[in-house]
């Protein structure tokens, strides 16, 4: 299990050395997750090529997905530190309130509304262009 | 035995106090979700914040001071996120089934989630630092804190914004949703993590593995392309 969480450090660490050393606008984190991705896809090709029936080429190692699992578990924990941050706010929240609650909830309900409503509506004309006869 | 004051500002001191605080605190937010049936009102990032603050004004306490035990449940959001990659990785046949409405949606989700809150927020009368700090208020707070930073205006209120945009989302996005009569994961999911980021990927995650992954994989795309499209839409129009 240290294993896996070494591995999940070391993508972080080396997204975040990429992000600086290239300057791409992204988070560092966002780097590793994308690096342990391939990471992943890598593993699932030579799994398959080395013929290994051992173990199952498409899915997680086990313990890869309980080190995951168990981080990802309580996800909603994380963002608690950073939210206390509101304290140090509350002068200027208290003069932009009314703008900045009503950009924050007129522009969320539009975002979920547009994103969603698009997604359904590219699969289902794709599905059937291809599919056919899919009502 | 030692007077109460001492003994506190004894523990005040430490990282445990807080690092306890936030823990116990975020549970009991929990408890009380579970409690009320999963009330979205009820939302325990929601309960722990309003717990703590109240707990941090009335001892005193600065947030330097409470984030220097807080730190370490922070920190754990960077490897959260490359373990992101697992249920991605799970679900990848889906995405790769789903790369044109993904791309689309993506990129008008993400024009929608800055241009609306641009143009409410400067309507109603919001100052200019205020308008710049609520802009990226859909994309991870360390992405949206960067981005703010470049434009010139407050990272640590925009942190502020994303994650009340991200406890909103978790809240109410699945509800709107619903009522709008979407109801594949795959849709739910992406709409909720361009708009809701980390938080409201956390939630969809307990929801379904499906809608978590595309929740993940919305937040990773968004962060990349409100950090390039913001600040050219913002030299654009804004300046």
């Amino acid at each position: 299990m240290l294993n896996y969480l070494t591995l999940i450090f070391a993508c972080q660490l080396a997204g975040e050395m990429a992000v600086t050393a290239t300057g791409v606008p992204l988070p560092g984190p966002v780097a590793g997750m994308v690096l342990l991705f391939f990471i992943l896809v890598v593993r699932q090709r030579l799994t398959v090529v080395s013929g290994n029936t051992e173990q199952d080429a498409d899915s997680v190692p086990e313990e890869l997905a309980r080190v995951a699992d168990g981080l990802l578990s309580h996800l909603s924990l994380l963002f608690v530190p950073a939210g206390v941050g509101i304290m140090a706010h509350f002068a200027l929240l208290k003069q932009d309130w009314l703008p900045l609650s009503a950009a924050i909830v007129g522009s969320s309900a539009l975002t979920i509304a547009v994103t969603a409503w698009l997604m359904v509506f590219i699969r289902r004309s794709v599905s059937g262009r291809s599919g056919g006869g899919q009502q | 035995m030692k007077d109460f004051q001492q003994i506190w500002v004894y523990l005040a001191a430490s990282p445990l106090l807080h690092l306890t605080m936030t823990l116990v605190a975020y549970q009991a937010g929990v408890f009380i979700y579970r409690k009320t049936r999963l009330n979205p009102l009820f939302n325990p990032v929601l309960i722990a914040i309003v717990a703590i603050v109240a707990v941090l004004t009335a001892t005193g306490t600065d947030y330097a001071a409470y984030f220097e035990g807080a730190q370490f449940v922070h920190f754990l959001l960077g490897p959260a996120t490359v373990a992101l990659a697992v249920p991605l990785y799970r679900q990848f046949d889906k995405v790769r089934k789903s790369a044109l409405a993904i791309l689309v949606s993506l990129l008008c989700g993400s024009a929608t989630a800055s241009l609306s809150a641009i143009i409410i927020a400067s309507w109603l009368g919001a100052g200019e630092l205020s308008v710049m700090s609520v802009a990226p208020k859909s994309t991870t707070a360390p992405i949206a804190m960067g981005i703010v930073e470049q434009l010139g205006g407050l990272p640590s209120l925009t942190a502020v914004l994303v994650i009340l945009t991200g406890i909103l989302g978790a809240m109410f996005g699945p509800l709107l949703l619903t009522a709008l009569g979407i109801h594949d994961w795959e849709a739910r999911g992406f709409a909720i993590g361009v708009s809701s980021h980390g938080i409201g990927t956390a939630r969809a995650l307990q929801v379904n593995e499906v809608a978590g992954a595309f929740s993940g994989l919305a937040m990773g795309l968004n962060a990349l392309a409100t950090a390039i499209l913001l600040p050219l839409v913002w030299g654009l129009f804004f300046q």
